[in-house]
């Protein structure tokens, strides 16, 4: 597995295969999510991939009434930050919530979404969080 | 009196801030620039002037990249060594610095330093996209997270953890209205109300449109020389006494908080530390309000309160022009306006009126010592300058 490049290209492409995927150098033990392909902690290039849980817990949040263009459509959405049970964080769409029932600590999980895209780049998915 | 100056402020110019209807950045640019030429008739800005930075944070409003040369060009300045700084809306306190390094370097002896953005020919969906592209676009831009929703997902947290109000955030945007109201060239010179806030149409929970900064066109600058040159070219310099800039994440989730901005801290502590003055020496201060949650979260960055005081602090009414402590007398980005890449050195242009007694309506008495808090992004840029009075 370790032949994929430690990439975020390649960390939505595991997306893809609804696999949450982190880089964990093999020299200082750091894990980066999203995966680097210099270690900021110790410079290493040397990597292997392991598998995160998508479940998490709610760190912040807002709703967003005033969006670019393209997201205009959804609006008002939730966003947040979530903190996953290794500890690392991601930020996305909070979907299947309402607005009023969002809370700091809330039980979320990830929903790889799909690659609904029409651009030639990025080709990348639309995860979001859901109530687990 | 304490600080050794780094380098001293000879001049400076401030365009009006707000609409400029049909003109280009690089022209507001020049309004800016001519006002600090005249501010300062023994400079001979062709002969003097050896090096310019330029803050501009994007090719996007006008599809005019190359705003180094284009803006040096228009000030009537060819030929010299003319930069773009961009780090967001920290693009011209980075101007700032780099004019300090090149002072310092011995490379210039005099440096202008500025910035320009026009922005109010584009719509407001135009505009959230492209000062989002000061974010993180993989995971932020990506998934909908706009720049209110970076500061609201921070100003969340910061309610959670503190106690802080909507309301602690709408008295910032009540007094930063009101030092508008005393500034010929702020954008807005209009008063407003808590209610008017409080109210006011939702962007982002829980800053609703008061509660941000302001879409606006302008140019800022200020003129740098070496200090033992700066006697012979005005008799009221003002002098840079710390400088402290500072990175973090460019994405705002990767941060160990969320509810400081440890690159305002470093910056800050870098510049008390270079001015051997502390918080508690600051008379007054430009800090950047670009929500009225990131001017709360400023006292406290900077040591003016403890953690989680921002928001008493604004209620005590210590920050307001006549308090203890008058914080973004020129009306901050709130009130003044946020034309981004001009920011920083606008800051700067205050802190010369104050400091040289020339602040009018809205003059801090005796003031000797002010600082200015330049945020870039979410917080991946901070710098942080305090100057002082000759």
């Amino acid at each position: 597995m370790s032949a994929e490049p430690f990439t975020i290209e390649q960390f939505y492409k595991f997306m893809q295969q609804n696999k949450l995927m982190a880089g964990k150098c093999r020299k200082c033990g750091k894990t980066h999510l999203p995966p680097r392909p210099l270690c900021d902690n110790c410079f290493s290039q040397d990597f292997e991939w392991v598998e995160v849980s998508g479940k998490g817990k709610l760190l912040t949040y807002t709703v967003i009434h005033i969006a670019p263009a393209q997201f205009q459509a959804l609006a008002p959405y939730a966003v947040g930050i979530v903190q996953l049970e290794n500890g690392l964080r991601l930020p996305g769409m909070i979907n299947g919530v309402e607005k009023n029932e969002l809370a700091i600590g809330m039980s979320l999980t990830i929903d790889f979404g799909t690659c609904a895209t029409s651009q030639t780049w990025p080709q990348w998915s639309r995860y979001c969080f859901k109530p687990s | 009196m304490k600080g050794r100056p780094l380098v001293s402020i000879v001049s400076a110019g401030l365009s009006k801030f707000g609409k400029h209807e049909g003109l280009y950045a690089r022209e507001i640019f020049a309004i800016a620039v001519k006002e600090a030429f005249d501010r300062c008739p023994k400079l001979d800005p062709k002969k003097d002037i050896g090096a310019m930075f330029i803050g501009h944070m994007g090719e996007s409003y006008e599809h005019q990249g190359h705003m180094g040369a284009a803006a040096a060009d228009w000030a009537g300045l060819l030929n010299i060594p003319a930069t773009r700084t961009e780090a967001a809306c920290a693009s011209s306190g980075a101007a700032l610095r780099s004019g300090i390094y090149a002072v310092l370097s011995g490379l210039a002896d005099v440096v202008l330093v500025g910035g320009a953005e026009k922005m109010t020919h584009r719509t407001t969906a135009e505009v959230t996209e492209y000062l989002g592209m000061a974010s993180d676009y993989p995971f932020e831009q990506w998934h909908g997270i706009t720049f209110p929703g970076l500061f609201a997902l921070m100003a969340t947290a910061h309610m959670h953890e503190y106690g802080t109000t909507e309301r602690q955030m709408a008295v910032v945007a009540v007094k930063n209205h009101f030092h508008g109201s005393l500034n010929p060239k702020a954008h807005m010179q209009k008063e407003i109300t808590l209610e008017n806030v409080l109210t006011s149409r939702m962007v982002a929970s829980p800053f609703k449109i008061f509660d941000c900064s302001l879409i606006t066109d302008g140019g800022s600058c200020v003129i740098l020389a070496k200090p033992e040159l700066a006697r012979k070219l005005t008799d009221m310099p003002v002098h840079v006494v710390g400088s402290g800039q500072a990175s973090d994440t460019i994405g705002l989730y990767e941060r160990k908080t969320l509810t400081s901005l440890s690159s305002a801290k470093l910056a800050a502590k870098t510049a008390y530390g270079m001015a051997g003055i502390g918080p508690e020496d600051i008379q007054f201060a430009e800090v950047h309000d670009c929500f009225t949650f990131a001017e709360l979260m400023a006292y406290e960055d900077l040591g003016f309160c403890k953690p989680g005081d921002g928001g008493r602090l604004a209620e005590s009414n210590e920050t307001r022009l006549g308090g203890r402590l008058p914080i973004n007398t020129s009306g901050g980005l709130k009130a003044k306006g946020h034309p981004v890449g001009a920011t920083g050195t606008a800051q700067a242009y205050e802190m010369y009126l104050q400091l040289t007694g020339q602040a009018e309506r809205r003059q801090v008495e005796e003031a000797q010592i002010g600082l200015t808090h330049n945020i870039g992004g979410s917080g991946a840029t901070a710098a942080v300058h305090i100057y002082r009075s000759d």
